[in-house]
């Protein structure tokens, strides 16, 4: 069963208050986003239903939310998601080369996870950082400036860090 | 060196956290301002000729102006962060390098449009600058710049960030608005205007981050001095995002005298082009705003020289001519393909598009079909007619301007560059290497 620790709980409490008086609603995408944090890195249907009840609005307004915005994943992931952008700039740097170099080391294309779980592979569109190009996103955070080398010691990193987790 | 007033501190180590900036004279324009009525603060915005910097360049002292004041409703500040416009990435630069700039033109215009409650609506993937941004508001919470009762004046006024999810278009203000109330973000029919009916159908001002850091060397100069800083009706200093083919790319802050070439070629900026490559076209505003060829890139079709501000970037209007949009500089060098490129950006607002308005949402999706057929060498010159054709149906008919902007970059490349449209017909052996 989907359920918040208490201070999860609390930090939802925190985020509500920010709006006026029965303007909870206006609390949804920052709760999904703590919801996918903590319930598998997804939305499944289980948690909306669940945040839709935390929030006291029904199930249909986070749906219609949640399959809104590109950041919100409706299905599992692996375990590392590298999300490499592909707009323009980038291209002009050398995204596609960064994309068909991922696809020939892990085996996965745009969409696709490894058979272990571990890595999917997502292009996504500009991200804010077009002067440092290529990148991709990791987790919360962008990894810049592209080499094949680069994308090399990120996934052995990742392997690393998924090793000593276990 | 051009004049520098948001980035002249930027890089003073320590500058993030709150000592540093306190100590190089961060928040004084909060100490002025707070001595001063809300209505003398707008007209020294009014004065300075600040203009939006989110890439409308609407006056942001005539906006401040404008907010309703109904009796009993209370109004706000958004501040948009949204930044998803490609090539454009200034925003970011100054929040993550100095963050306090932003809460401090974050509390003086809560002050003047009498907002007790801002917020600074971020786009989602920025996830590590809501901690930077977030530590800067607990700093200047604790030493009396914000809460209850701020320097003893009665003024209450508390800033929140709040994240997006992944959406283009929550950058339209309206949008924004929507995905605050935490609904999808489809924009909502303008008028009213935010000023009017915003945010749970209060009043809201919405300004983007550069905008609000602008104000406060406008409150720290007064709007006269601020005026005197650049051209015409581009007053102040503008943050471009450069990007593409250059040896540096990044973010530079010019006060709008400069030419567009010394922009490009100088070592102070972009250093020119990389790898000893000759320049082919540029995207100055953000991918929305029309390419230009090289040719009309320097001079303008009188053969004057082009500058970098608001006035001569848009000289010539789109037959000849750009826009400074929201600053996003993209530069091709000579061996890149427009085709593909420009297919890049109508795949990006096809993804982007809310789908409320059919033209938007359909033409988008023709418009990404067509071109990706004539990049890989499957189109018919006729394609190309069509696409002009797509192009001019959906600008214009739309509720917001992504319409307009998923149009303007395909009728651009086309009308400058044709000729390599038509190559792709005429070869398309060599369109699948
Ligand atoms: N920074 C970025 O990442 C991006 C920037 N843009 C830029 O956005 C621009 C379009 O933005 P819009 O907001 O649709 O432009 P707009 O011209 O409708 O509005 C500009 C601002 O002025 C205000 N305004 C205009 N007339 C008003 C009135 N009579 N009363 C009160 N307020 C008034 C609006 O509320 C808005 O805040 C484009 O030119 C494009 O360059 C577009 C995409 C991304
Ligand atoms: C599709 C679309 C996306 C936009 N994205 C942004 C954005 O990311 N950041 C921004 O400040 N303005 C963006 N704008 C412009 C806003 O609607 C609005 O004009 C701006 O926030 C007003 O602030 P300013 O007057 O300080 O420029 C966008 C407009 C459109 C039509
Ligand atoms: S123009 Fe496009 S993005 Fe804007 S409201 Fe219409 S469908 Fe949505
Ligand atoms: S185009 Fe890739 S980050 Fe902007």
């Amino acid at each position: 069963m989907v359920k918040f620790s208490d201070d999860k709980l609390a930090k939802v409490q925190e985020i509500v208050q920010r709006y006026p008086e029965g303007k909870q609603k206006s609390a949804l995408i920052p709760v999904l986003h703590l919801a996918q944090e903590n319930f598998g890195g997804w939305l499944s249907a289980e948690t909306m239903d669940y945040v839709a009840e935390l929030l006291q609005i029904s199930s249909i307004e986070v749906y219609e939310v949640a399959t809104f915005y590109s950041m919100y994943n409706l299905q599992p992931v692996g375990k590392y998601l590298f999300e490499v952008c592909h707009t323009g700039p980038c291209m002009l740097r050398g995204s596609d080369d960064i994309v068909t170099y991922i696809y020939e080391k892990l085996g996965i294309k745009s969409g696709e996870t490894t058979a272990d779980g571990m890595f999917t592979l997502k292009t996504v569109e500009c991200l804010g950082a077009c002067g440092y190009a290529p990148m991709m996103q990791l987790g919360k955070y962008y990894k810049e400036h592209l080499t094949k080398e680069r994308v090399d010691s990120i996934i052995e990193e990742c392997k690393k860090n998924a090793a000593s987790n276990n | 060196m051009g004049v520098k007033l948001l980035l002249e501190k930027a890089h003073v180590p320590g500058i993030r956290g709150y000592d540093v900036y306190r100590s190089e004279g961060g928040y004084r324009s909060v100490e002025k301002a707070l001595k001063m009525a809300p209505a003398d603060i707008v007209e020294e915005v009014k004065k300075s000729g600040l203009r939006g910097r989110g890439g409308a360049g609407f006056p942001a002292g005539m906006k401040w102006s404008f907010i309703a004041k109904p009796e009993g409703v209370p109004r706000h500040l958004v501040c948009n962060a949204d930044e998803s416009e490609p090539g454009t990435f200034k925003d970011r630069y100054l929040m993550e390098n100095i963050p306090h700039l932003l809460i401090e033109g974050l509390i003086v215009a809560s002050f003047a449009l009498g907002s007790n409650a801002t917020y600074i609506y971020i786009r989602g993937e920025y996830a590590w600058i809501v901690d930077i941004l977030e530590q800067a508001i607990n700093e200047a919470k604790q030493n009396g710049w914000l809460g209850k009762n701020i320097l003893d004046t009665g003024f209450d006024c508390e800033i929140y960030v709040q994240r997006g999810a992944g959406a283009y278009i929550c950058g339209e203000e309206t949008a924004l608005i929507e995905s605050l109330e935490g609904k999808r973000g489809n924009p909502r029919i303008k008028p009213p205007f935010p000023a009017v009916k915003g945010v749970w159908d209060r009043p809201t001002v919405v300004n983007n981050v550069e905008t609000l850091a602008a104000v406060v060397p406008v409150i720290n100069m007064g709007g006269e001095e601020y005026a005197k800083i650049g051209v015409g009706r581009s007053t102040g200093t503008k943050l471009i995002s450069a990007c593409g083919n250059i040896n540096k790319p990044g973010v530079y802050e010019i006060d709008m005298t400069i030419s567009v070439e010394e922009f490009i070629y100088s070592e102070e900026f972009c250093g020119g082009i990389a790898n000893g490559k000759r320049i082919k076209a540029c995207i100055p505003g953000g991918s929305s705003v029309p390419i230009l060829p090289a040719n009309l890139l320097f001079k303008t079709a009188k053969g004057e020289t082009r500058y970098m501000n608001y006035e001569s970037l848009s000289d010539g209007g789109f037959a000849t001519g750009s826009m400074m949009g929201s600053g996003g500089f993209i530069v091709l060098d000579e061996d890149q393909c427009i085709v593909k490129h420009t297919y890049t950006l109508a795949r990006f607002y096809r993804h982007e598009s809310c789908g409320q308005c059919s033209p938007c949402r359909e033409g988008t999706g023709w418009m990404e079909k067509i071109l990706k057929s004539i990049e890989t060498g499957k189109g018919k010159m006729s394609d190309i007619d069509l696409l002009w054709d797509i192009q001019r149906k959906i600008e214009g008919n739309t509720i917001c301007p992504l319409g307009d902007a998923a149009a303007w970059p395909v009728a651009a490349a086309i009308r400058h560059f044709r000729d390599e449209f038509e190559w792709h017909v005429n070869n398309p052996i060599e369109c699948l290497n």
